[in-house]
């Protein structure tokens, strides 16, 4: 499979008076064509910045993307000039922001709003684009009728269909779903979900899904991303993570999540905290919260390793034991 | 455990609104057993919040009852009818955990203040240095370091801040504590954390909690009950395990069926309701999920369904919960 996206050793820093916020380092990360991808971490692991990242959408300043290469249909995005971002935003390239609530424009009506997307990019007159516009709004399952509303008279879950109507109107090749249902009620969650399955066949475009939910990264997604402290930690297919996580990290948060089906008096938590992205610990990130650390893992700064095929891990020790067939 | 301490009859709450009365809490009854945690869920807009409000009189009710056992005799104190005096009193056994700990807490008061301020409220030390002592202790139950005793609220995160929020609950000694998502706002391990905290402490000191929460697998981990609501309205009150293995309510059996499961491989009948909860405003004299209810029958437009015990300890508020049990 050709990698549609190919992100490579991403640094993104923000400036602020205590210093130097390292909110994404070193990353990297390829996407193929039709694929999805879940991105998951914790608040201020850097999924978010990523994402805007690759969208050029940094605010600058504070932030600064200092080094790497977003390798995007075999161009560097990062050469870009404005003008032909704005090109590639929406059209190759669409969003899905977290809150549907403040992502649309409050005074005007959702048709125009889609239109607007649709005549950005595409020749066509103003009766076309509208006509467009009511034809995605029926897509994502909102009749034709509703077309001239406002997003006040919509609901969260109806809003964040109108947002995602947007985000396909020109049939992007990449969509980044920004924690898409995070606002929503469960049963309205699902309803979104489903949608968005059904949309993902339909479109064939790629996605990469932010979320802190693993339960949703095993609803859509084939591969995932494992994000802590600005780096990915872990990545493989969905199969083999759920199956068997091998970094200490991603083991940690899938015990601490409380299971559905089973009882447990304590629940096992990752001790202390994210570290603090002005001042992050020297070698393994991870290493001051690791049951297994050892000294080697304060100095070197462990690299991705492949442990089976497709399944990488930051984590020399666990990859080693992993191969040798022990436990983790 | 099988005390009954808290029981709530007919409890409505109406909010006069430009529209008509919405109906936060429409006739809800129930009991809450001493030592348990009662799990709440619900959508956003079903009435759980209000509800939790009414129990300890943050809110005062439309009309119904909230009876609290007295600590001396068998007797019971009517809580939405307790006087200015009876009421200062109760402040201190019945308290709330809030949801969110970036606005719960007065941006402008130490950690140290902030914990120290139900105490001076209430007038419960006269010496300083007793005071200086509780404080500290409170903070080493729910595992402040003290160092952060000069700390002010925007220099924690969200877990250290809850702690401070649960601290001040704990600080007059309650038997009787409502927790409003009180993990919703933390990520997942920080929120295992909390989780843990609050088991602790209600082994320690067997606090009665009532548990919000719109996080199903959150309060399956929590409650010994559960009863979920919908519109203002329980609709399924069960104990935990028999919620989640034989839900009998329509909507419970959806609201499961809905959750993402962080597991490959599990087959499941995913029940996706149409459209949205209707409006709490003037609600219709019916059963109100009769709308999106894939069984619903001409007698579900009609006559609404009564809480019954269709199992022991098992109610359920569906005309045909008894057929769809056989």
């Amino acid at each position: 499979m050709d990698n549609m996206l190919d992100i490579r050793n991403l640094t993104i820093h923000y400036e602020v008076e205590s210093g130097t916020v390292h909110a994404v380092e070193g990353l990297n990360l390829t996407l193929g064509r039709g694929e999805s991808l879940g991105f998951v971490g914790e608040t201020g692991a850097g999924k978010t910045t990523t994402a805007l990242g690759i969208m050029r959408l940094i605010p600058n300043p504070p932030g600064k993307i200092k080094s790497g290469e977003i390798i995007f249909d075999g161009e560097n995005l990062l050469d870009k000039s404005e003008a032909e971002m704005r090109k590639i935003r929406g059209e190759k390239i669409a969003m899905i922001f977290q809150d549907p609530m403040t992502s649309l424009n409050p005074v005007m009506t959702v048709d125009k709003q889609i239109a607007e997307m649709i005549s950005l990019h595409k020749k066509v007159t103003k009766s076309e684009a509208l006509k467009l516009a009511g034809d995605m709004l029926e897509l994502v399952g909102i009749r034709r009728e509703r077309m001239h509303d406002y997003p006040h008279q919509f609901s969260g879950g109806m809003k964040q269909r109108v947002v995602i109507a947007i985000a396909l109107a020109c049939d992007p090749e990449l969509l980044i779903a920004d924690e898409p249902t995070t606002a929503l009620d469960v049963t309205i969650q699902a309803q979104v979900l489903e949608l968005m399955k059904e949309l993902k066949q339909k479109f064939s475009a790629s996605m990469i899904l932010i979320t802190h939910d693993l339960g949703i990264v095993a609803e859509i997604c084939d591969k995932v991303a494992i994000m802590y402290a600005g780096r990915v930690v872990e990545y493989a297919d969905k199969r083999s993570l759920y199956s068997h996580p091998i970094h200490p990290y991603t083991r940690g948060l899938f015990r601490s999540v409380p299971d559905i089906d089973e009882d447990v008096d304590e629940l096992p938590v990752i001790p202390g905290l994210m570290p603090d992205p002005v001042n992050l610990p020297s070698g393994c990130a991870f290493h001051p919260r690791c049951s297994m650390a050892t000294e080697e893992c304060a100095k070197v700064r462990p690299e991705m390793q492949e442990a089976e095929p497709g399944h990488f891990a930051a984590c020399p020790f666990c990859v080693k034991k992993f191969m040798n067939g022990e436990a983790l | 455990m099988s005390e009954e301490y808290i029981r709530v009859e007919n409890l409505k709450k109406y909010f006069a609104t430009k529209r008509g009365m919405l109906h936060a809490v429409d006739d809800v009854s129930f009991t809450i057993k001493k030592g348990e945690t009662l799990g709440l869920v619900g959508e956003s807009g079903c009435g759980k919040s209000t509800l939790g409000r009414c129990l300890i009189r943050l809110l005062d009710s439309t009309s119904g009852k909230v009876l609290l056992k007295n600590d001396n005799d068998d007797g019971y104190i009517d809580i939405t009818k307790a006087s200015p005096r009876e009421m200062k009193a109760l402040r201190k056994r019945v308290q709330i955990v809030f949801q969110d700990p970036y606005s719960c807490l007065n941006p402008r008061l130490s950690v140290w203040e902030l914990i120290a301020e139900p105490l001076i409220v209430n007038n419960v030390h006269s010496d300083k240095n007793e005071m200086r002592k509780r404080v500290r202790s409170l903070m080493e139950t729910v595992g402040l370091a003290e160092r952060l005793e000069n700390s002010y609220p925007h220099e924690l995160d969200g877990g250290r801040r809850q702690r401070i929020g649960i601290a001040r609950s704990l600080a007059l000694n309650p038997e009787f504590i409502v927790l409003d998502e009180p993990v919703s706002a933390l990520d997942v391990c920080i929120q295992a954390q909390i989780l843990n905290l609050l088991n602790d402490l209600q082994r320690e000191f067997s606090y009665t909690y009532v548990f919000i929460s719109h996080n199903l697998s959150v309060v399956r981990h929590v409650s010994d009950r559960i009863a979920v609501m919908y519109l203002g309205q329980i609709v399924e009150l069960s104990e935990y395990k028999e919620l989640f293995s034989d839900p009998l309510h329509p909507y419970t059996q959806a609201l499961l069926s809905a959750i993402p499961l962080a597991k490959l491989d599990v087959q499941r009948e995913r029940i996706i309701l149409e459209g949205d909860v209707p409006s709490p405003i003037e609600p219709p004299n019916a059963c109100r999920f009769a709308g999106r209810c894939r069984y619903a029958k001409d007698i579900c437009r009609t006559t609404p369904p009564a809480l019954k015990e269709i199992l022991p300890g098992h109610f359920t508020a569906c005309h045909f919960a008894k057929e769809q049990k056989q």
